[in-house]
């Protein structure tokens, strides 16, 4: 395993801040409107379905699986995975597959939430479970 | 309210550089400008509006001071490689609400040989910048969700290449003129599964202008009549995280207005110039458009049937952005002039599509795998 390649450290603003410093704990959150009950990603302070101003933060188990990959082999620091994720809680989100064989993802994979370190704030990535 | 019929194309150029290191952008820009001008039969006096997108330099603002214009419509609408398609639409509007009477739109840069503007992020930027979204890999995605719901191949997507390629061979301009195979094209490198070096459009300068006029002004001048006649536009994105669906593009919300707007459907265009910034994107744009049912564009498009004069859709016969031309990473402007190219009856005798009067333009912009605008235009020749 390697924290190699060195990741860019979020700029954050009011709106998130409270998800990067729950990062710094080891924690992933979502977004849940009270009004509609909608979990959204990445945060708003607006619900962007029903525009309600009642978004509440959650954590989520950061547990769910692979919606589509593409594995990137032309890049000048070396192959990655990008793809999207579906948690379990239901919004799907994109990321990166790391610590695994990036040749063997698979679209409904089971994957889990893990902090990679920056200059500042951790990010998630997720890499697959079992 | 309609824009059907209220407005006219009655000047194109596409610039025929695809590698221009001795010129500026702005450059380019006039260039292009001064070529659709002149195809009309018009001056720069004429030109009452302008548009332009990301590419201008410095935005709709210094851009036309640049070109020594005075305008009482401006534009400056931003969706990528489908500003222009989504310009042509507004337009129509300005012209039938009698803000302008003569519209120029241009599009110009080089990807080749100088600086691409930055990429501009929104809110998503600390939540997404980091996994390295590129075009190859956003597309990727779709391509690899498309393959998993339908069972579409490599194979099919292949035959989007193997078309263009066909077309190409007759245009002196395009980037790649050789006739590629299959097997050619699923044989070369991967580049970001499932897509491979050949499903991917070509990176080149150069640049394109429209002129858009009014019915009026059309019917003065001395070249063939073509007219919009129904526009559509919308955007598309991962929503908040909810009912994630990479499989459909905008096109679902672009094509439909537009088609009724026109009156006619996918069945009735003798020509389709459709965005072909990798070969899954056409295939997703076909089906939204409801040219075949959604999951069965791999079919429909194999076995030649986008090959002028061999399969039942004669599509993006310049050789499209997979192999003619994608001027600074956007090929919006040259669907339409391909379109108008057909619809005059100018396009290379070799895939002109007889009797031409119908024909539709659909491109995407952005990054269809994670957010991007889309645009449908339905053009007649009168």
């Amino acid at each position: 395993m390697t924290d190699k390649p060195k990741y860019p450290a979020p700029v954050t603003n009011p709106e998130t801040a409270h998800f990067w410093e729950a990062a710094k704990q080891g924690k992933f959150l979502i977004k849940r409107c009270k009004a509609c009950g909608e979990p959204h990603y990445f945060p708003r302070s607006i619900c962007p379905f029903c525009f309600s101003d009642k978004t509440e933060w959650e954590e989520s188990k950061g547990e769910g699986e692979i919606y589509s990959y593409s594995l990137m082999r032309k890049s000048p620091t070396g192959p990655y995975a990008m793809g999207y994720v579906t948690l379990d809680e239901g919004p799907s989100l994109l990321t990166n597959f790391v610590d695994c064989d990036l040749t063997a993802l698979k679209i409904g994979q089971r994957v889990k939430v893990v902090f990679k370190p920056t200059d500042g704030a951790p990010l998630p990535f997720f890499t697959p479970v079992g | 309210m309609t824009i059907k019929n209220k407005a006219y194309i009655a000047g194109i150029y596409e610039h025929p550089t695809r590698h221009a290191p001795d010129k500026s952008t702005a450059q380019l820009h006039a260039e292009c400008a001064k070529g659709a001008l002149d195809d009309a039969g018009l001056t720069k006096a004429d030109v009452d509006g302008y548009f332009c997108a990301g590419d201008a330099p410095g935005g709709v603002m210094p851009m036309a001071d640049y070109l020594g214009l005075k305008l009482r419509h401006l534009d400056s609408t931003e969706t990528g490689g489908c500003s222009y398609i989504i310009a042509l639409g507004h337009a129509a509007e300005a012209i039938a609400a009698g803000k302008c009477s003569v519209a120029l739109i241009t599009l110009a840069g080089k990807p080749r040989t100088g600086p691409m503007p930055p990429r501009a992020y929104g809110p998503e930027m600390d939540f997404e910048m980091a996994y390295g979204p590129t075009t190859h890999n956003a597309y990727g995605m779709c391509a690899m969700r498309h393959m998993h719901d339908f069972g579409t191949t490599s194979e099919q997507l292949a035959w989007v290449k193997v078309a263009a390629s066909h077309h190409a061979q007759y245009n002196p301009h395009a980037m790649l003129r050789d006739v590629v195979t299959v097997e050619d094209v699923v044989n070369s490198p991967m580049i970001s599964d499932p897509l491979h070096r050949l499903d991917c459009c070509v990176v080149s300068d150069g640049g394109g202008a429209l002129i858009v006029t009014t019915p009026e002004i059309a019917k003065s001048l001395k070249r063939p009549l073509v007219r919009l006649t129904g526009h559509g536009e919308s955007n598309k994105g991962p929503n908040g995280g909810r009912n994630l669906d990479l499989t459909y593009s905008a096109a679902v919300w672009s094509g439909p207005p537009a088609f009724a707007e026109a009156g006619v459907t996918p069945k009735d265009m003798k020509y389709a110039s459709i965005y072909d910034s990798f070969t899954i994107t056409v295939v997703i744009q076909l089906e939204d458009l409801g040219f075949c049912k959604k999951g069965d564009g791999g079919k429909f498009v194999a076995d030649g049937n986008l090959i002028s004069g061999v399969g039942k859709l004669p599509w993006n016969t310049d050789g499209g952005g997979l192999c003619n031309n994608h001027p600074i990473n956007r090929g919006g402007i040259t669907k339409i002039i391909e379109a108008v190219r057909q619809l005059r009856g100018e396009a290379h005798p070799k895939v002109q599509v007889p009797n031409c009067d119908l024909a539709v333009v659909h491109g995407t912009g952005g990054l269809l795998g994670v957010r991007h605008a889309a645009s449908t235009a339905i053009l007649e020749r009168v």
